[in-house]
Order: C-alpha cells, then structure tokens, then sequence
C-alpha cells in the first residue's frame, strides 16, 4: 500500500503541471476545495455518527470555501494519513492540507510546502496509564513508546531521550486503530506520545475511564499547527493566511457567526474593512468583498470554532491556555487587516 | 541526362541498406535497437519531466540527504544503530532487517512446506486430512489479516513485562517479546566456530568418499559416527581449552523493560509466523504437485526393489519431484522477500517502514523508492541466480 501510494506520487510528480497561480482557479472551475483532513482525530477532523465532518481543521475548511466561493459547504473532505498527507498535497490530489500539520522549516522549504496562519498551538507530550503512578517524563527508562510513524513526533522523543541520555523503545505504527490498540488494549506499549490536543482527544474517545490515564507535564516541543498548501502558489497561500487571521481578527473585534451581518454597520473602519463595507481587501486576495464576512457567518470567529470542538465543554476538555488571544495572555495573534 | 557513373553509388548504397535490412540478423539487431532506444528515451522524458516539476515546486531531489543525520530511533536493529547516525545507515537497518525476516520464513516455509506437502499424499487419512484443511485454510485468508492477527494474539494475549511469564529461569515471555539469557562474548566462541566450519568441510568430503566408494564397490560405508565426531569433538575441545566460558548475560527487568539477554521482538515474531504459515501453503502445493508428477511406476518399482517407503521417498521420488519443484518455489521465494514489506502494518523496522519515515521526513519519495526498487530487485536477482544455479545443478543429467 505505502509503495503503492509512493509510486503513486512519483507518478504523479511526473504528469503533474506546473502549479503557481492555479490553485484558486482550479477551485473555481471545479466549484468545490478539497481539503485534506485526518483519517478521524476527535476536535480537528473527524466524521460524527451521521458521516459528517467535524472538527477544528475542518470548520477551517468550511471558512475557506465560504470565502472564494460564497458556499461553505462546497467542500471535498480527504482523509489521509499522517504518512501520504504530504504527498497528496504535493501531487495536487488535495487543494489544502488542513490536518494537525506542524509548521517546521523542512517542510517549509525541502517538502515544497508553504504554510498558513498558525491556528492551534500545541506541544508534544506524552500519555501514560494512571496505575503506574509516574509523575514526569524523566521516569520513562526504558519504556516502550507509542508514536505515529510519518509525523515530527518521532524526531522530538528521540531527541527528548538523547538530551536526558536514557534508553527507550519506539514504537512507531502507521495505522492509528493499530496504534491505539497497542496502548489502550494490548499494552503493547507503556507510553504514548503525540501532540497533547491528540492525546487528550483519543483519550476522551477511547479510555473508558479518562482518570485511567494521565498526560505528563513535560512538552517535549512546539508544534504550531497550521494549513498546509503547495509552495509557489502565492496568491492561494496568501487567501489561506488570511482567511485564517480574519479569524483570528473577528474574534478580537467582537464578531460572531449570529452578528456578523449587524456588525457590518459598526463605526470601527477595521471592521468595516474586514466584513468589506469599505471595499479593498477582498480585491487584494483576489475574492469577493465579503469573503470574510461569509467565512464568518459559516463557521463563527476563532473563538467560536476553538469552544465548539475542543473547548472546555466538549468532550476534550481543552482550556484556551496558549491558544486564547494575544491581548489575554495567549499567542493567537493576526497583523492587521487592512 | 546524368551518366550512369554517377547514379550506380547511390542506387548501390540504396540496394546494399535494403539487402541489409532484408539479413534476418541484421534486420533483427535494428529493430531491437529501435525499440530500446525509444524505451530509454522514454524514461529519460519521464526523469526529466519529474525533475523538472520537482524543481519548480521547491522540493528538494537528489540523494545527498543520504548522508544527513536521521534522528529518529528504530526498534530493532542487527547492527548498532542510534538516532544520531545518518539516514543511509538507517535505511541500511531497514534492508538489514527484511533480510534477516526473509531468510528465517524461507528457510522455516521450506522444511514446513515440504513436510506438509508430503503429508497431504500420506495414507494416514488423518494426517492427509490436517494437512489439506491447513493448506486450503491458510492461502485463501489475505496476508494482511493474519499479520494482524498473529500480532493481535501475541500482544493481547501475553502479559505486559512486570507480569511476564518465566517458565524456565531467566525466560521471559511478555507483550515486549521473548527474552533469553545470552553467551557472554568471549574468544573461545569465536575458535570454536572456526573449529565448527573445519569439521563441516571434512564432513562433506567424508560424505563425498562414501558416495563414491558405494559407486564403485556398491558397498555403504557407515559414516555416521565419523561425521559426529569431526563436527563436535574439535568444537567442545576448542571451547574447553579456551577456558570453558559459560558466563550468561541474563535479561532482567529495569525500569520498564527487560536489560541484558537476547530479545525476540513481537513484530518480528507475528512477521516471520504470518508469513512463514502463508508461504508454507503453496509451498506444500508445489510439493505435493511435484511429487504426484513422479510416475506411480518409479514408487512401485522402489518398493518391489524391497526399499521401505521412507527411503522410496528419500532416495527415488523426491530427487525427482526436486526438478519440478525448484521453479516455482524460486517464485515462492521471490514473493516471500518482497511480502515481507506488510511487516509495516505491525510496526516491524523493515525497509519499507524505514523509507517512509525517510521519505516523510526529507520529502523524498522518489529516491526513496528507487532505493526500493534497487534493493529489492537486488534480492530478487540474488534469489533467483541462486535458485537457478540449484536448479541447474539438480536437472536430469543425461549421459
């Protein structure tokens, strides 16, 4: 299957075309985006009981399609896994990569990839079983570690392991049932490590007891995860990252999905300009002047989308912590939009 | 009006290029030329244009990341292997682990596979009985799944390694793998096995002499007791007068898992048990074909000659079936190396699951794949000479 998928890319680095430009009109002519999400990570991307996507990277999905094509609903989902996301988005088989994808510089610059806004700041920690009454990371000789092969987790536990000089066993597993399996119920493995959101997300769909496991306090890295698109398209990189910070933006300037539309007679000129009653950006990205607005009213400011998928009364139980706004002690911060 | 002079050499260059094409072997070498310069051509159109779209979309080619550290950790390695050292040496793991996987099957798949196929021809209707349910059970159920399930049943079923099983003292069977007390290393090993390697060499001559002496007196010289005694004796007296080391690196548990000993991994064990079942199948089949080929006339002409059956088998229908078996088992064989890259659904470090972490991390896929394609060609060719060579050795002489 993964030599399969890989000779799938080499062909299709092969026949595909040259890219800039082009993402935006392909999206137009094809009247819908296709976005690639994960194979089901609960919060960020994953189907409910009625086969619908749900999920932070998702709704971001939604919020972009509103904004080129007036249409929140005109999207194509894509579940990849975390070793042929890359190559579907390089290939051209997805117009984005919105899928717990963190921003390094390799894959900014070697995997040919450019990045949106950062949407999610997360960090790399890990879970263990409650019984086994470990209070840090730095008890963890010699165990036995669960990760997902393809991703950065595998680099940071290896470099987390060689800083304090102990030993431990990976071990990396494609499949994510596979790999749950091997923590939740063979045992396989003491310790599982990925970004925190994730653990607290597999551990409030599949520990029968959440207090059986615990998430150690150690952050073994930064992981700011953002939208991925294809290098060299600047004008679709450019509505990616903006999209994202008008966002961000809403959520500062007090706009939600249910006041979008009243708030467009708002004094302030940045509101005006963003909700494009002053017209101007909307021409710069190459939109319609209400690109935000109907992004907005899709799937509600960053605040709206970060409560109802992870917040605090969902399931994950997440608090804003470094995700809330820059002006209340978080690092989500958009330049400004005008 | 142009003299005739001057026409001849070009009509006779024109009538000589068509007398030319119309040599069979000429004709011949002209069109294969054609067609592989065309095909080479063809490649390198696709090499360029993937190079050329690569480039354009920023992502990085050639194979100097080869040489770049790879940080990332394996869990099983032959050699020494650590996150600092660089993307070839893991990748090197990798193959290092499919051959040691491939071989372990092949070698099991076989001695299964004949005993099996022979069972399957067996008057026993019991043992015939077991052996066809076996045979038609396991080859029709996907690989895939019993990779799963061979690594579902050893991980599920065993105990995590607090709890280990430990029949026999310093055996430890676990959900980590199986631990076993090792030799430590000390040089007398090493003279020992030089001593081993001597006594297997006199052996085959001894082997050699006795079959050559039966040739021309027709008598059977018995070399059982010699043949025991140059592979032992010399190995025991090597490891005695070495110093007679028998200290014992012990596995223990530390910390989360077990130190010390030699440890057979689960991945490694659900692996060479799914493959070795799966291919052990067919292999049967060849068998049982090869052996059902041999005409009925050869057994009974054995058997009337007053050979027991066992022997019948040993000394007249399997050096015959053998010929009919030995290609399509290099197929076998073939199919075994290149299954053995499914062991990345259970989380087995072969090449394959190396490579994608290579290739995810420095965006490389398609050198990483012609490393597969190279590699695994590279065996297959190996495989396929050997088996060849075998087969050419083993075919009707004719005198």
């Amino acid at each position: 299957m993964k030599l399969f998928l890989a000779t799938l890319l080499a062909s299709t680095a092969v026949f595909s075309a040259a890219l800039a430009g082009e993402t935006l009109d392909k999206v137009k002519a094809r009247g819908s985006l296709v976005c690639g999400v994960s194979e089901g990570i609960a919060g960020f991307s994953a189907p409910d009981s009625t086969g619908t996507w749900a999920g932070m990277d998702v709704d971001f999905c939604h919020a972009l399609s509103a904004a080129i094509l007036g249409d929140a609903t005109k999207v194509t989902f894509k579940p990849l896994t975390a070793q042929n996301r890359f190559t579907a988005l390089q290939s051209g088989e997805v117009d984005i990569l919105s899928r717990v994808t963190t921003y390094t510089l390799t894959r900014d610059t070697a995997l040919g990839l450019d990045f949106g806004a950062v949407l999610f700041y997360d960090g790399q920690g890990f879970m263990v079983p409650a019984k086994l009454n470990i209070t840090s990371a730095r008890e963890l000789d010699g165990a036995t570690i669960c990760m997902q092969t393809g991703t950065t987790n595998e680099l940071n536990v290896a470099d987390f392991f060689r800083s304090i000089g102990k030993p431990f066993s990976p071990l990396a597993i494609e499949d994510v049932n596979e790999l749950n399996n091997a923590f939740f119920n063979s045992g396989r493995c003491d310790v599982y490590t990925g970004d925190t959101s994730g653990l607290a997300a597999w551990r409030s769909s599949l520990a029968q007891n959440k207090d059986d496991y615990v998430i150690l306090p150690e952050l073994i890295s930064k992981e700011p995860l953002a939208a991925a698109m294809r290098h060299g398209d600047q004008q679709f990189g450019d509505i990616v990252r903006w999209v994202g910070f008008a966002l961000i933006e809403a959520e500062e300037k007090g706009i939600t999905q249910a006041n979008a539309d009243e708030m467009k007679s708002s004094a302030d000129p940045t509101v005006q300009a963003l909700l494009g009653v002053s017209p101007g950006l909307g021409k710069a990205l190459g939109l319609d002047e209400a690109w935000a607005l109907n992004a907005i009213k899709a799937v509600g400011n960053y605040g709206e989308i970060f409560e109802r998928n992870v917040g605090a009364k969902t399931p994950l139980g997440l608090q804003r912590g470094t995700n809330a706004l820059w002006n209340k002690g978080g690092l989500i911060y958009a330049p400004p939009a005008r | 009006m142009s003299h005739p002079a001057e026409n001849k050499p070009a009509a006779g260059l024109f009538e000589s290029l068509a007398a030319l094409l119309r040599d069979r072997t000429v004709r011949r070498w002209v069109f294969q030329l054609a067609v592989t310069l065309s095909l080479v051509s063809f490649i390198g159109l696709l090499v360029a244009i993937a190079a050329g779209n690569l480039a354009r979309q920023g992502i990085a080619t050639g194979y100097g990341f080869l040489t770049g550290e790879a940080r990332f950790e394996i869990s099983e390695s032959v050699i020494a292997y650590s996150a600092a050292n660089s993307y070839g040496r893991a990748l090197l793991v990798g193959f290092l682990n499919t051959l040691k996987v491939s071989l372990v099957a092949i070698v099991l798949a076989t001695v299964i596979g004949t005993a099996v196929g022979i069972a399957r021809l067996s008057s026993n209707r019991l043992l015939a009985g077991v052996a066809g349910a076996y045979v038609e059970g396991l080859r029709n159920i996907p690989l895939l799944l019993q990779l799963s399930f061979w690594y579902g049943l050893l991980t599920v079923t065993l105990p995590v390694p607090r709890a280990a099983l430990n029949p026999v003292e310093g055996v430890y069977l676990s959900n980590r793998g199986v631990v076993l007390p090792m030799l430590e290393p000390h040089a007398a090993f090493g003279y020992a096995g030089i001593c081993l390697a001597f006594g297997a060499a006199i052996a085959v001559l001894l082997n050699r002499l006795a079959a050559r002496r039966q040739e021309r007196t027709g008598r059977r010289t018995v070399i059982a007791p010699a043949v025991l005694f140059v592979l032992f004796v010399p190995v025991l007296a090597a490891w005695y007068f070495g110093g007679a080391p028998a200290a014992l690196d012990m596995p223990r548990l530390q910390g989360f898992n077990f130190v010390g000993g030699v440890r057979l991994s689960p991945e490694f064990a659900a692996l060479l048990f799914g493959l070795t079942a799966y291919s052990a199948t067919f292999i049967a089949e060849t068998v049982r074909g090869g052996i059902e080929a041999v005409s009925a006339g050869q057994s009974e002409a054995g058997r009337s000659l007053g050979l027991r059956p066992g022997l019948v088998m040993r000394l007249i229908i399997l050096p015959q079936a053998i010929r009919m078996i030995i290609p399509p088992i290099t197929s076998q064989y073939l199919n075994m190396t290149k299954n053995s890259s499914l062991g990345v659904a259970i989380a087995y470090p072969d090449l394959v699951a190396v490579g994608n972490v290579t290739m995810n991390q420095t965006g490389q896929a398609i050198e990483v794949v012609s490393i597969f394609m190279i590699v695994y060609l590279t065996i297959s060719l190996a495989i396929s000479g050997f088996m060849n060579w075998y087969n050419h050795r083993m075919a009707l002489v004719t005198r």
